[in-house]
C-alpha cells in the first residue's frame, strides 16, 4: 500500500471516500440540501482542478476559464432549447465546442505571456460574456431555463443523488486523468515550461504547441464543468461567465494549492462554503453584519495564502516532488 | 576540402543604433574547438543567440549541417544538431539533476503528446540522462535538486542538458562563467574530454582555458571579427594583441 506512506495520497482517497458518502448520509438524516451544495462544489472543484493543470503546473495564469464554463453549459442550455436533451450528444458536444473555443481562442492568446496572458484570456472571456447577453433568443443577460440532461434510462439527473454520482464520478476521472497527465510525458513539458520555457526551446521544445495543447485540455475539462453545472443549476445566464467567476477559480486554485490538482478540490470546497455560511454566521454576530461577508471573505483568503504555504492542501504536509 | 560545419555570411544584428554583429563571417570545421573571445560587451553573446535561434539577425546568413537555418526557431535547430549553454545558468532549478537531463533526452525521443505513462519511470529517457550526467561528472548528485547543486555543477548540468540532445554542434557561452579556480579546472577536464568527439563554438573570458583547448580561435571586436587562426597566429597577431589581449597577457 504505496498510498500509506504518502500522507496527501491518504488524505484525498480519505476526502474522495468521505464525498462518496455524503448522499446515503444526507438522506439518512433528511438533509437534502447538502447532496445539492456538495454537487455544486464538486462542479467548481473539476473546473478548478482543469485549471490549475494549466495554472499551477504550468504557469499559465488564465483569467478567462469561466468562459469554457459557459460553452459548456450553453451546449446543455442550447441543445435544451430545441428539445435535444439527450446528454450522449450534449455531453460530447459540449466538449467538441469547448475544445474548438479553447483552441481558437488559445491560439491567439498562447503567443503572449505574463501579463498580457491574464489581460488577454480576461479579453476574450469578457467577450463571450457579452455574447452571451446579446443572445436575446436564450434569454440574453435574463439567461433561461434548462431541462436536465437524458441519459437513456441510464441515469435520472432529476434524482439527486444521480445527480451527485454523475458529477462524483467525473471529478474523480478528472483526478485520474490529471494525475496521470501531469506524469507523463507531456506533464513533464508543461512543468518545464513553466520552470524555464527558453532552456525548453533550446532543447528542442516547440513550446507553442505543448502551452496551446495543455490550455485545450483545461478548457475543454472547464467545458465538461459547464455540462455539468448547466445540469445541476436547470438554468444557464452569462453570468457564469462573468470575470468574476474566472477570478473565483483563480482564487479556489490558490486558496486550495496550486499544482496539487486535489488542493482545487479543496479550495473550491473552502470558497464554496464560506461563500454559503459566511453570511449567515456573521449575521448571527450582530444584525446587519451578514450582508458585509465579503470584507471577512477577502481577508480570511488572504490570510490562507500567506499562513498556509501551498494552500490548505500544503497543511497534510509531504510536498510531492516539486519542480519550481 | 569538406564543407564547415556552420557556416556564417555577413551576419549583422543592430539593437538600435549600437550595431552587435557587424558583417561577421564565420565557419567551423568538424571536430574543431572554436573559440569565440573578446571584450565585453563585444558581441559574443549575441552571436551565440543568433547561431541558436533565440535571436532574428537583421541580415546575413547561417547554414548548418549543409543547408540554410537563418529562418529556424530554436527548437527546429536543435532537432538538426545545435545545442547551446547560456552564459547565465539556465536550468530547471526546481527539478532534481536527472529530470533536467531526461527533459532534454525526452525532447528528442519522438514527440511528447503521450499523456498516460509516468516519464520518471521511463527507462528510455532515464538510462540516457544518467549517462550524460556521468560524462560530465554529476552521476552521483543525480537526486540533488538542481537549485541545491553549487554554481560549478549546475554549469556542469547545463553542459549535460546540451549533450543529452546527442549535438553535432555545442555552442558554449561562457561555461567557466562565475566559477572558482577548482571548478575551472574541472570544467576545462570535461571541456577537453569532449575535444575531438564534438564540434564547439566556445565563448570564454579565460584565456589559458582558451589557448589551451582552442583548434581556431576568431576575435571578437564591437560585433566584427578581426582575426581567426590559430592559438599561435593569433597570439602573434598584432592587430589583435593592440585591440584585445594586451601585450602583457600574450607574454
Ligand atoms: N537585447 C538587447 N537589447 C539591446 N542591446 C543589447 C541586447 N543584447 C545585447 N545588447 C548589447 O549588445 C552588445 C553586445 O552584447 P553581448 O553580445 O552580450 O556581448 P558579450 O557577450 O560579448 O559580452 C552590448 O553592447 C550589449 O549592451
Ligand atoms: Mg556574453
Amino acid at each position: 500500500m504505496q498510498a500509506l506512506r504518502q500522507p496527501r495520497l491518504l488524505a484525498q482517497l480519505i476526502l474522495l471516500l468521505l464525498l462518496a458518502a455524503v448522499p446515503p448520509v444526507m438522506t439518512a438524516i433528511d438533509e437534502p440540501f447538502y447532496t445539492s451544495l456538495f454537487t455544486r462544489i464538486m462542479i467548481f472543484a473539476i473546473a478548478a482542478a482543469s485549471l490549475d493543470l494549466i495554472l499551477g503546473y504550468g504557469g499559465m495564469v488564465s483569467f478567462g476559464h469561466a468562459a469554457y464554463i459557459g460553452v459548456g453549459a450553453y451546449t446543455v442550455g442550447i441543445l435544451s432549447f430545441y428539445g435535444v436533451d439527450n446528454g450522449f450528444i450534449q455531453f460530447p458536444l459540449a466538449v467538441l465546442l469547448s475544445a474548438v473555443f479553447a483552441a481558437v481562442i488559445g491560439a491567439i492568446c498562447i503567443r503572449t505571456s505574463g501579463v498580457y496572458f491574464i489581460m488577454i484570456t480576461l479579453a476574450f472571456a469578457q467577450m463571450l460574456y457579452f455574447l452571451g447577453i446579446s443572445l436575446e433568443e436564450y434569454g440574453g443577460d435574463d439567461g433561461m431555463p434548462v431541462y436536465r440532461s437524458e441519459f437513456g434510462g441510464l441515469l435520472d439527473l432529476y434524482d439527486a443523488n444521480h445527480l451527485y454520482y454523475l458529477v462524483f464520478a467525473v471529478l474523480a476521472a478528472t483526478l485520474y486523468f490529471g494525475h496521470r497527465l501531469v506524469n507523463s510525458r507531456f506533464g513533464m513539458v508543461v512543468r518545464g515550461m513553466k520552470s524555464n520555457s527558453l532552456r525548453m526551446r533550446a532543447v528542442g521544445y516547440p513550446v507553442y504547441w505543448y502551452r496551446l495543447t495543455a490550455y485545450v485540455i483545461s478548457g475543454t475539462m472547464c467545458g465538461v464543468a459547464g455540462a455539468l453545472f448547466a445540469n445541476w443549476s436547470e438554468f444557464v445566464s452569462p453570468d457564469i461567465m462573468h470575470w468574476v467567476r474566472s477570478g473565483d477559480l483563480i482564487i479556489m486554485v490558490i486558496v486550495g494549492g496550486m499544482g496539487t490538482l486535489f488542493g482545487p478540490v479543496l479550495g473550491a470546497t473552502a470558497f464554496l462554503l464560506m461563500e454559503e455560511y459566511l453570511p449567515e454566521i456573521l449575521e448571527g454576530t450582530a444584525p446587519g453584519a451578514g450582508e458585509h461577508w465579503h470584507f471577512v471573505f477577502g481577508p480570511i483568503l488572504i490570510l490562507i495564502v500567506l499562513f498556509a504555504k501551498g494552500g490548505i492542501f500544503g497543511l497534510f504536509g509531504g510536498r510531492e516532488r516539486g519542480d519550481d | 576540402m569538406t564543407e564547415p560545419v556552420l557556416a556564417v555570411e555577413g551576419l549583422v544584428k543592430r539593437f538600435g543604433g549600437l550595431t552587435a554583429t557587424d558583417d561577421l563571417s564565420l565557419s567551423v570545421t568538424a571536430g574543431e574547438i572554436h573559440a569565440v573571445i573578446g571584450p565585453n560587451g563585444a558581441g559574443k553573446t549575441t552571436l551565440i543567440a543568433q547561431l541558436s535561434g533565440d535571436l532574428a539577425p537583421d541580415d546575413g546568413r547561417i547554414r548548418f549541417a549543409g543547408r540554410d537555418i537563418t529562418g529556424l526557431r530554436a527548437d527546429e535547430r536543435s532537432h538538426l544538431g545545435l545545442a547551446r549553454s547560456f552564459q547565465i545558468t539556465s536550468i530547471f532549478p526546481g527539478f532534481p539533476a536527472l529530470d533536467n537531463v531526461a527533459l532534454a533526452v525526452q525532447a528528442h525521443a519522438g514527440h511528447s503528446f503521450r499523456f498516460w505513462s509516468p516519464a520518471r519511470r521511463d527507462a528510455g529517457l532515464r538510462e540516457p540522462a544518467m549517462a550524460a550526467l556521468d560524462e560530465v561528472g554529476l552521476a552521483a548528485r543525480a537526486g540533488i535538486v538542481a537549485a541545491n547543486l553549487s554554481h560549478g555543477e549546475q554549469r556542469q548540468l547545463e553542459i549535460a542538458m546540451a549533450l543529452a540532445t546527442k549535438p553535432s554542434l555545442l555552442l558554449l557561452d561562457e561555461p567557466m562563467a562565475g566559477m572558482g579556480i577548482d571548478e575551472s579546472a574541472r570544467m576545462i577536464d570535461l571541456l577537453r574530454g569532449l575535444k575531438g568527439r564534438h564540434t564547439i563554438v566556445l565563448i570564454e573570458h579565460d584565456m589559458d582555458a582558451v589557448f589551451a583547448l582552442a583548434d581556431r580561435i576568431t576575435v571578437l571586436v564591437y560585433g566584427r571579427a578581426i582575426a581567426t587562426g590559430t592559438p599561435a597566429e593569433i597570439r602573434a597577431n598584432a592587430e589583435v594583441r593592440q585591440a584585445y589581449l594586451g601585450d602583457a597577457h600574450v607574454g
